[in-house]
């Protein structure tokens, strides 16, 4: 079940990555996308979530070939 | 409506004048033309700025900029939005966001205006990361309120 996972700005900085490809038949939902991706870290206070674009909360059912992102309140304009 | 995420700098005045002559459609058409220019400060929270960085997410921010101006569309009666954002490395004085929006009446080119723009702030991923002058580098956690705090003790937040 290939799931691409991306990161933005501090959170990307933070763990030092900024995308990856997760292949887990046990991943259901948003949250389980950032427990199998970040099993030691806690997701971060306030981390927004989306999924193929739009923002999602993190109890969203995700499927095969998804994009999920992750990144921190947003601060443009 | 268009929607452009720029690399280069941007003029604003340049780049409303010229939409509205390559428009040939909204001419004699609208009634009132509202313009935001939101432009880099050299200063943030106590801090000299010297420039920033801003990050997007590809694909994510056109579409929800579409959004944005397509629920302010359903608000009110426009003939059209420009917005154009600023993506990379900007220095302070340069523009950041130009939101032009023509409407037959001021109302609703104000008030579409000042929608589009707080929507954009809350939710259009972009993400500022400020470079000071003392060499070091932040990232902004959140947008302000939009409001200057009347206490002179304030003055910089």
């Amino acid at each position: 079940m290939p799931i691409q996972v991306r990161y933005f700005a501090q959170l990307k900085s933070d763990l030092g990555k900024a995308a990856e490809q997760l292949n887990s038949s046990q991943i259901q939902t948003v949250n389980q996308v950032w427990q199998v991706a970040n099993p030691n870290i806690a997701l971060p206070k306030n981390t927004l979530a989306a999924v193929n674009l739009d923002y999602v909360d993190l109890e969203f059912k995700v499927v095969d070939h998804d994009e999920v992102a992750f990144f921190p309140p947003v601060t443009g304009g | 409506m268009h929607i452009s995420i720029l690399e280069n700098e941007l003029q604003p005045w340049q780049t409303v004048a010229t939409y509205q002559q390559n428009h040939a459609e909204l001419t004699g058409k609208f009634g009132a033309t509202n313009v935001f220019v939101g432009t880099m400060r050299d200063f943030n929270i106590g801090e000299r700025v010297e420039s920033i960085t801003l990050e997007h997410y590809p694909g994510m921010t056109e579409k929800k900029l579409q959004q944005i101006i397509l629920a302010a569309q359903q608000k009110w009666v426009l003939l059209d939005v420009l917005l154009v954002h600023r993506v990379g490395k900007i220095l302070s004085k340069h523009t950041i966001v130009l939101i032009a929006v023509w409407a037959i009446h001021r109302g609703d080119a104000f008030d579409a205006s000042r929608y589009i723009m707080e929507k954009l702030k809350y939710s259009a991923p972009f993400w500022k990361q400020e470079h000071l002058f003392n060499g070091s580098s932040r990232w902004l956690q959140t947008n302000s309120s939009g409001y200057q705090a009347k206490k002179a003790s304030d003055k910089d937040s």
